[in-house]
């Protein structure tokens, strides 16, 4: 495992690569104005994030970038973009000195953290040796199941699990208290496009769209 | 009336929506040998239901699958979450102890398996119908989406 992570320039390679690629549209994010090329960049940057997890290793994770990251949230920001405008305002000149002192404080601060940070893949380093070794060890006799993951997150954790299901469910319903369901413009097409209609309403209607 | 200049779009969709479906619930029912889970899951299967709205209309996706049922099943989803906490407590076992489920001593796997798919269909019906409700309200306030908005 380590020989995969750490060794061979390959791996290495496409870690810069990847990085570099993460770099490259985030200040693209940063400098563009069209929130549509905004939301579209952060699909991609979600999209690049969910490899490099991946060729860490950290397949789960990246599974689940891809598909709230890259699939979902870009709908949802897509969805909310319509609502305002579509680009953004122009800044004044020297507005960003302020955000920019921040962002490189909290940089050098995260830079300084790794120093301390054990090697990828080190089999001593705490996540590893303590109750993660334990979980290893136990979770066969235990539960039966072959993916780790899923047992230490649905059996040993599953009350934390609760909680975060119902937290979904919350934002769900937070969000539906603030804005509606969506029922009133489903109300308002339906008496446009009547019931009588036997062709499905979307074609005809994306028909008159154009 | 213009002609159907979106048709590529609309073919291409109609073969992966059927497809991003099966994909979920394939990682739903994998969850426990394979990477992903219910949480995944579920929001590939809210993505399938948002593309076909994306393509196929607000309208038609919200006569197949409507708002009070979205809804309805994100909270049926944390319901049957905590109803096999309860289920275990009713069976002498602690908050969601699976191992109580079927009664079994350590070392027994069927409560273990029994609990865990089952809560994590509740995921599964907690987060696509949560992530739908959340699409629908703010695509909902938008009468139609029109070419140009894009």
């Amino acid at each position: 495992m380590t020989d995969a992570v750490l060794g061979g320039t390959g791996t290495a390679l496409i870690n810069i690569l990847l990085l570099a690629i993460l770099f490259v549209v985030a200040i693209a994010i940063a400098r563009l104005r069209s929130l549509f090329a905004i939301v579209m960049l952060s699909g991609v940057y979600s999209l690049v994030s969910a490899a490099w997890y991946i060729l860490v290793d950290a397949v789960d994770v990246g599974f689940t970038e891809a598909a709230v990251g890259a699939g979902m949230s870009t709908a949802v920001l897509l969805a909310a973009m319509l609502l305002t405008a579509r680009t953004a305002k122009p800044e004044k000149p020297f507005s960003r000195i302020g955000p920019f002192i921040v962002c490189a404080a909290a940089g050098i601060m995260l830079l300084y953290a790794t120093i301390d940070l054990p090697p990828l893949g080190d089999p001593t380093s705490p996540a590893n040796s303590g109750v993660g070794l334990t979980y290893l060890k136990v979770n066969w006799y235990d539960t039966g199941v072959p993916n780790v993951v899923t047992s230490v997150l649905a059996s040993y954790r599953g009350f934390d699990t609760l909680g975060e299901t119902a937290v979904v469910f919350t934002a769900g319903l937070a969000v539906a208290l603030l804005l509606g369901f969506g029922e009133r413009s489903l109300a308002d097409t339906l008496r446009r496009t009547p019931k009588s209609d036997a062709r499905p309403p979307s074609v005809r209607k994306d028909g008159d769209g154009t | 009336m213009k002609g159907d200049h979106h048709m590529i779009l609309r073919v291409i969709a109609k073969c992966l929506i059927p497809l991003i479906v099966i994909y979920a619930f394939y990682v739903q029912f994998h969850g426990e040998v394979s990477a992903g889970g219910a949480f995944q899951a579920g929001v590939v299967l809210a993505v399938a239901l948002i593309l076909n709205a994306l393509v196929f209309g607000l309208t038609a996706t919200m006569r197949a699958v409507p708002p009070w049922f979205t809804r309805s099943l994100s909270a049926l989803g944390v319901i049957i979450y905590a109803g096999v906490g309860v289920w275990a407590m009713l069976k002498g076992g602690d908050y969601l102890e699976y191992q109580a489920l079927f009664g079994e001593g350590p070392g027994g796997h069927d409560g273990q398996h029994a609990g865990i798919i089952i809560i994590e269909l509740g995921v599964l019906f907690a987060v696509s119908g949560a992530l739908t409700t959340i699409f629908y309200a703010l695509a909902g306030r938008v009468a139609e989406i029109r070419d140009e908005d894009w």
